[in-house]
């Protein structure tokens, strides 16, 4: 085996300095019946190229640009990855390095997981944004569990109806079972907005927190200020959640608005789509709050030399310290994604993350002004979208269906979520999508 | 920090993203835009922002330059031995970087309809059938993002178990040398945790277990081989005490590398454990994550399985969410598929041969680090051990100096330390797992490091304590970090 050192002399070797004659002597402790059972039912290795042909006869089966154009957003997007994002995350020192635990041969990661956490902070209009959690969905469920810690006696929380379905599915395995806090929903109106009035009512007794988009599940960008204003007045936490991170190169920060807790998915940052996964979950917060906080933070201080370095630190706050009393289970999180979404938001900066922003808004709508002319699509909420948006078609489920034949994913059907939605797409358009591209998506979806 | 420094050459200084640059400097040039889509709108200025506070702005050479000089201060398993204990640091396979990179993965969405997705969900069927046959289960979900999320989704379906009988339950045991995600995880679910002490052979007694199971008791959760490497040879009966009374045993899967081919949980009574491929099989830790964490169940827990679940029908593999008993959802898609292909790519390459040698090797690493370094240090327990071995700072504290001395020194002779002061029941634990990937040779050096360290030790104790000497920094102020927390730049920070 290719990966494996040892030749027979080493292991006649190894084994006589440990005193022992055999491989099997070297478990004789197990118990021979479990020993007995433990064949492997598995063919023998293969060699580069067999795992490589064999594996790229699986990915032939899969259907991706450009011979299927994907429009599909709803949690996961279609952007460019510059060549240096992958060139810096395949670096070795980085991929295969353990979390950094001694701080003196890691400051590579630790470095470079503080200037993420500056940049999502800054993002977010907060002071503080931790080392990254699993997806937009698990950060959404912890930030309700941070909202439990810090209202401990308020026995419900407030999800917009609007947040992804999966997300709020995602909430609702978390709470299960832990008692004290019950999810309820908070309708939208009619321009896909949280409607506010519903809010207001479900506002007496204060929950612990309300959970809103931002932009929600269909691209519509929420009024936070004023839905701040009645957490304020309620005197409950407002989370928002950032399911497409790049809306908030462009959109005022939510921390800014009134958010105390803002999380997200940064997949846009960067991270391929890979079928869902691994993403990365943001998180950020006000200080007051740092220590209710889950998951790992860096902190700059200084060596004996008074020289400047990073450690992991209010690690008292983790399982590995606190036990059953940690903020949260979390110990691996996505590390190597947020090292990617450092590289890519260093890339655009100050002005080419806004500018790519803006982009974004201008192809949704240059799509829309398309899919209206061409295919006749209606826009289904009024409201403000950034480069996502649902709109209503007649027979939408064939059309979307022959448009996949067609060679365009138009985007995902919202009827498998919202029964109402059943004629509607959710579609979103970004900078990797050409003029031509998006006439191909009108003509794909032409009745 | 500004000005020449003729002693920056051999590790280059490297100011934050935000102290470089220049106003109007840029990495990333947009696509080009046709003209019929040049009047398409952005959003109204009352919903934008004035500006990215902080951001830098960057020519694209200096933010590569700016990252390789970073990797270049970290020690990682491809550059470095890295015998840190729990966490099996393994060489990964760059194929499979390349693999999980082809456009058919990289660029699948995930709300692809699955007829364009059979590759993907393929791979995934046959990951989960591999994982089902190395462990001796019966059914896999591929979902948890990281071990403590399989925790997480495991303890979530003892509780949906219990409850479908009638009642939750309310506690669980665990192993004093358990992982603290064990009753992290735990309370997650609503439970209490009730401590199981260790024997003086570093073993659960079944008859402490015995005493502390009642019809209260929702699961015990159990670390085989222990977190100080060791069998736990009195696993049947433990579970059988438990299953009497109706709990259930959660398996922690971390230390697999120890079992492939010699011995299955799904044998030794586990009714769910979760694996980490980014430990027994091969995915890059990447500096802390991304990981995957599958859980294996047995039949009695497969109805409680989170969902979506991949189902071969007629038409080929679909997602299905028509589970009713299931836990729900534990994440949004279907889990980190990046590192799902990673590990498939890597248990092939290995193949049923492979997997058995590989873990044949780790213990013979393991028990020849521990048998060569037995006099330098103090074993914490006697006997053979398996995938790794754990020593106490007995023999050191006459020396003066301490496990974390030790650790610090090690840095200077080219390798990461091992984990230390875990588990909590040993005294300085010094905790060393070598992995099958390691050489011989490379096993010499490190023990002879260790002899070296302990000998200065007696001569130049100094020398120790002060380590590392030849890092990049010398020891961070931790206590400093945590009682003044600077959690991210600012524009006050520059000294």
């Amino acid at each position: 085996m290719r990966y494996i050192p040892h030749t027979e002399a080493d292991v006649a070797a190894m084994l006589g300095a440990i005193g022992l004659r055999s491989l099997d002597d070297l478990v004789a402790h197990i118990p021979a019946a479990l020993r007995r059972q433990a064949t492997l039912d598995v063919p023998n290795g293969l060699g580069e190229a067999d795992v490589t042909a064999r594996l790229a006869a699986l990915a032939a089966k899969n259907r991706v640009a450009p011979s299927l154009l994907c429009f599909a957003g709803a949690g996961a997007y279609p952007h460019f990855i510059p060549s240096v994002v992958d060139h810096v995350i395949l670096r070795s020192e980085f991929s295969t390095a353990y979390t950094p635990y001694q701080p003196e041969v890691s400051q590579g990661t630790l470095q470079a997981t503080f200037e993420f956490q500056t940049l999502i902070a800054s993002l977010c209009g907060l002071e503080v944004a931790n080392a990254s959690m699993y997806d937009g969905s698990t950060a959404t469920a912890e930030a309700v569990l941070m909202a439990k810690r810090l209202a401990p006696k308020a026995g419900r929380v407030l999800v917009a109806a609007s947040l992804p379905p999966q997300y709020r599915e995602v909430v609702r395995t978390y709470l299960e079972g832990l008692g004290g806090l019950e999810s309820e929903e908070v309708p939208f109106g009619a321009d896909g907005r949280v409607d506010l009035a519903a809010l207001e009512r479900r506002l007496t007794p204060a929950p612990a927190a309300v959970v809103v988009g931002y932009p929600n599940f269909f691209g519509v960008i929420e009024d936070l200020q004023a839905i701040a204003a009645k957490t304020t007045a309620a005197g409950t936490l407002l989370v928002t959640v950032t399911p497409e991170a790049m809306a908030l190169g462009l959109l005022r920060p939510p921390g800014a608005l009134g958010a105390d807790i803002a999380v997200g998915e940064g997949q846009s940052f960067g991270i391929p789509l890979s079928f869902g996964g691994p993403y990365l979950g943001l998180f950020a917060t006000r200080e007051r709050f740092v220590r209710s906080m889950p998951g790992r933070l860096v902190g700059e201080t200084v060596d004996e030399q008074g020289r400047r370095g990073y450690v992991l630190t209010l690690a008292t706050r983790e399982q590995h310290i606190r036990r059953e009393r940690a903020t949260s289970n979390i110990c691996t999180n996505q590390s190597l994604c947020a090292l990617a979404a450092t590289v890519f938001l260093a890339l655009a900066g100050r002005r080419g993350l806004r500018e790519l922003a803006e982009r974004n808004a201008r192809k949704a709508r240059h799509a829309l002004r398309c899919l209206r002319e061409r295919a006749g699509a209606e826009l289904v909420f009024s409201a403000p979208f950034f480069n996502e948006f649902a709109v209503c078609l007649p027979n939408a489920r064939v059309r979307y269906e022959r448009a996949f034949e067609r060679g365009v994913l138009a985007g995902v059907p919202l009827g498998q979520w919202f029964p109402a939605l059943e004629d509607a797409l959710l579609v979103c358009a970004t900078e990797v999508h050409s003029a031509d591209d998006i006439d191909r998506l009108a003509e794909a979806l032409v009745e | 920090m500004s000005g020449a420094d003729e002693s920056r050459g051999l590790s280059l200084d490297e100011l934050p993203l935000f102290e470089r640059g220049s106003g109007g400097r840029r990495g990333y040039t947009l696509p080009l835009l046709a003209e019929r889509e040049r009047d398409a709108e952005s959003l109204p200025a009352e919903l934008c922002r004035d500006d990215l506070d902080d951001f830098p702005e960057l020519s694209e050479m200096e933010v590569l330059r700016h990252f390789l000089r970073l990797s270049q201060w970290n020690f990682s398993a491809a550059t470095n031995f890295y015998p840190l204990g729990s966490c099996t640091m393994k060489y990964n396979p760059v194929l499979n970087e390349k693999i999980a990179r082809l456009s058919g993965f990289a660029e699948l969405h995930p709300l692809t309809p699955t007829p364009a997705a059979q590759g993907a969900l393929e791979l995934m069927a046959r990951l989960e059938a591999l994982l089902a046959e190395v462990s001796g289960m019966d059914a896999v979900s591929l979902q948890p993002a990281a071990g403590a999320h399989g925790e997480l989704a495991g303890m979530k379906m003892i509780r949906a178990h219990h409850v479908s009988r009638g009642s939750p339950r309310r506690k669980v045991l665990i192993p004093q040398s358990a992982h603290g995600t064990n009753p992290a995880s735990s309370a997650l679910c609503g439970y209490g945790v009730v401590p199981v002490a260790s024997n003086d052979e570093g073993m659960i007694d079944p008859a402490a277990v015995a005493p502390l199971v009642d019809a209260e008791t929702a699961a015990i959760m159990v670390t085989n081989p222990n977190t100080l490497g060791l069998f736990e040879k009195d696993i049947v009966r433990i579970a059988g005490a438990v299953h009497e009374k109706g709990g259930l045993v959660y398996f922690d899967g971390a230390n697999m590398n120890a079992l492939l081919g010699v011995a299955k949980p799904g044998h030794m009574g586990a009714d769910v454990l979760q694996f980490n491929l980014h430990k027994t099989f091969s995915t890059p830790h990447g500096g802390g994550g991304p990981g995957a964490g599958p859980v294996a169940v047995k039949r009695v827990l497969a109805d409680y399985l989170p969902v979506p679940r991949v189902v071969r029908g007629d038409a080929g593999y679909h997602l299905s969410d028509d589970f009713p008993k299931s836990i729900g959802r534990i994440r949004a898609f279907f889990g980190n598929f990046g590192m799902l292909v990673r590990a498939y790519a890597y248990m092939i390459s290995l193949g049923g041969d492979g997997m058995r040698w590989a873990t044949q090797m780790a213990i013979l690493n393991a028990n020849y680090v521990r048998k060569r370094l037995e006099g330098v240090l103090e074993l914490a327990y006697d006997g053979p051990c398996l995938h790794e071995c754990v020593f106490s700072d007995s023999k050191l504290e006459p020396l003066g100096i301490e496990t974390l001395d030790l650790a610090k020194r090690l840095l200077d002779y080219g390798f990461y330390a091992p984990t230390i002061y875990f588990p909590l029941i040993v005294s300085g634990a010094i905790m060393i797992e070598p992995t099958e990937s390691e050489t011989r040779e490379t096993l010499d050096e490190f023990i002879a490091a260790v002899e070296a360290i302990v000998g200065e030790a007696r001569e130049h104790p100094e020398r120790v304590k002060s380590a590392p000497h030849r890092t990049r920094v010398s020891r961070l102020d931790e206590v400093r970090a945590a009682r003044q927390p600077k959690l991210r730049w600012r524009k006050a920070s520059i000294e």
